[in-house]
């Protein structure tokens, strides 16, 4: 019974997040809200984008749930705040391959920095919707917030069950 | 003489398995249960050497397969104290079961002759409040579909029913009272006769879901006084892809079909058809011969070592883990605190940190768990909570076993705590 072992897929990095998560608490001020859940294990965020001039200017979000789903939204904020929108989604395509790779994709540490700590997910396809569950409530709200509305919303709905 | 556990484990092939390094700890039986070898060989064993479709080849493996087939209803018949093997219906599972009933109820306002089936505003249907969706959500559709009420029965705060609300909520309007045996999310034993007792006084008629109970209590339909009881293959040891609906024969002959198709005709012509007489009336099309085989050598093996023995082997299981658990730093028990009409089943919360991190780091350490709300979602929003990590014992479960259980979750607790 090893340490690191028991450790491999609980880095620092995610009980960090999840014990000081950042950007969560909801802002006044938004363009797009969403609100998703993971049914199969009750997870639930909802989240709140600004953009303006195609820049992610601020994302926060209140959620409940397991490490691996409030973790990874916490470092989602991180990740896309302050980026275009084009450059967020290419993050947020890439930790979605990472995702469903099954543990087969090397992550890439200079685009995906902390979020990095999730590749053991991927060997668990039962966690990987926890993971995928804030990035993919911030793609919809953006979508949204962009103005194409319904159409990609389903898009991004149909693409986090494919999990 | 004193349950020989470790006998019993030598018959569980997957129990020789590691996870992560670690001697395998399987506490999801209330899931699904592992498989004997018998059992295993017995689908194998059909499949190698007796198989054809049933009730249809005249050919000599079609009368192996048959035999075999309608064995196994026999069997069936058997461990469930029925007075006649033609009211043994073989199912896709539990839930198709159950569904098979509403539906046919629901058919029952179209069917001459079927009049006490029909449901209609007015009328009201009952459950608790512990039920698995697949107990919950088939009479929640039929309310919708007829117009009638759906009624529950509630849960005190122990994470058992409120029985002084039983002769409230069953009354005189009560058409349906259909009840879990025992809770897969909470573990408690619910007072059958009492409940089917009360339905009878009403003119209801009563339904028990002994998905739970089949594997840990000995079923008697007589002594249940119920009208229809269903179970699962998979959680009796046996395979999956077979469930078991029996009903009072005058019941199901009086019920209109709920699926149409193959072996479940009398006559078929281009303007009308009749039905066969039940059972064959509920069984459209092939069935799950190889796993209704097996579903028979699963019993074979429970009755071999004896359920009332698997009864109060698990009853010392549950006993010392109701001892243990609460040892473990913020862990909370959700459902009855004691063993008595209790099965082995515990659901339990650990401050801090969500059920599927406790899974999770649980099968790193080789013990295989359940997290989430067990498919009994209202339990939960009940006791106020988003999830709960489930234990649950079956006839290979060990006292060591437990305590490994306890050990892996003060480490968990550590882990989120520091």
């Amino acid at each position: 019974m090893t340490q690191p072992a028991l450790e491999s897929m609980y880095q620092e990095i995610i009980l960090d997040h999840y014990k000081h998560p950042h950007h969560k608490g909801l802002q006044d001020v938004y363009d797009a809200e969403v609100h998703h859940v993971n049914p199969t294990c009750g997870d639930e965020i909802t989240l709140r984008v600004r953009v303006h001039d195609g820049v992610v200017d601020e994302v926060t979000y209140d959620g409940q749930g397991c490490s691996i789903s409030q973790a990874s939204a916490s470092v989602m904020t991180e990740l896309v705040t302050g980026r275009r929108v084009d450059d967020a989604l290419a993050v947020q395509e890439e930790f979605l391959v990472l995702m469903q790779g099954r543990g087969q994709v090397e992550p890439d540490e200079e685009s995906l920095e902390d979020a990095v700590a999730f590749a053991g997910v991927a060997k668990y396809p039962a966690r990987v919707k926890c993971a995928l569950l804030g990035w993919m409530a911030w793609k919809d709200a953006t979508a949204q917030a962009v103005g194409d509305g319904g159409a990609t919303a389903k898009a991004v709905a149909d693409e986090g069950t494919r999990s | 003489m004193s349950y020989d556990v470790e006998r019993v484990r030598k018959d569980f092939p997957i129990l020789q398995r590691e996870i992560h390094g670690h001697p395998l700890v399987y506490l999801d039986s209330a899931n699904s249960a592992q498989k004997p070898q018998v059992v295993i060989d017995a689908e194998a064993d059909l499949y190698a050497h007796h198989y054809a479709n049933v009730a249809r080849a005249v050919h000599t493996l079609g009368s192996e397969a048959t035999n075999a087939y309608e064995s196994a209803r026999d069997t069936v018949a058997r461990f469930l104290r029925a007075p006649s093997r033609d009211e043994v219906v073989f199912t896709k599972n539990i839930s198709e079961a159950l569904n098979l009933l509403a539906y046919s109820f629901s058919n029952a306002t179209t069917t001459p002759g079927a009049e006490r089936f029909r449901i209609g505003p007015g009328d009201e249907i009952v459950v608790t409040e512990m039920e698995h969706h697949s107990n919950l959500v088939p009479w929640q559709l039929l309310a919708e579909r007829t117009g009638a009420t759906f009624r529950w029965i509630p849960l005190d705060d122990d994470g058992r029913l409120v029985t002084a609300a039983i002769d409230e909520v069953i009354n005189e309007r009560t058409k349906i009272v259909s009840f879990v045996y025992q809770s897969n999310a909470l573990g408690t034993i619910n007072p059958v006769a009492r409940i089917t007792a009360r339905a009878r006084e009403v003119g209801a008629l009563s339904i028990v879901d002994a998905a739970q109970a089949a594997p840990h209590l000995p079923l008697d339909v007589q002594a249940m006084g119920a009208d229809f009881v269903a179970f699962t293959g998979h959680k009796v040891y046996g395979p999956t892809g077979v469930g078991v609906l029996w009903g009072r024969y005058d019941l199901l002959a009086a019920m209109p079909p709920f699926l149409g198709g193959g072996e479940m005709i009398e006559t078929v012509d281009m303007s009308e058809t009749t039905f066969a007489p039940p059972p064959h009336r509920f069984e459209a099309g092939t069935p799950a011969i190889a796993q209704v085989v097996a579903l028979a050598a699963a019993i074979d093996w429970l009755e071999g070592i004896g359920l009332p023995e698997i009864g109060r082997h698990e009853h010392e299981l549950v006993e010392h883990a109701l001892e243990v658990l609460p040892t473990v730093e913020g862990l909370h028990i959700v459902g009855p605190k004691t063993a008595e009409d209790r099965g082995a089943t515990i659901s339990f919360v650990l401050d801090g940190v969500h059920p599927h991190d406790v899974a999770q780091l649980l099968d790193e350490q080789g013990i295989a768990v359940r997290a989430g709300h067990h498919c009994a979602r209202p339990v939960c929003v009940r006791y106020g909570v988003s999830a709960t990590t489930r234990a649950s014992f079956g006839a290979y479960t060990t006292i060591a076993e437990i305590d490994s259980l306890v050990m892996g979750l003060t480490r968990v607790g550590e882990m989120f705590r520091r």
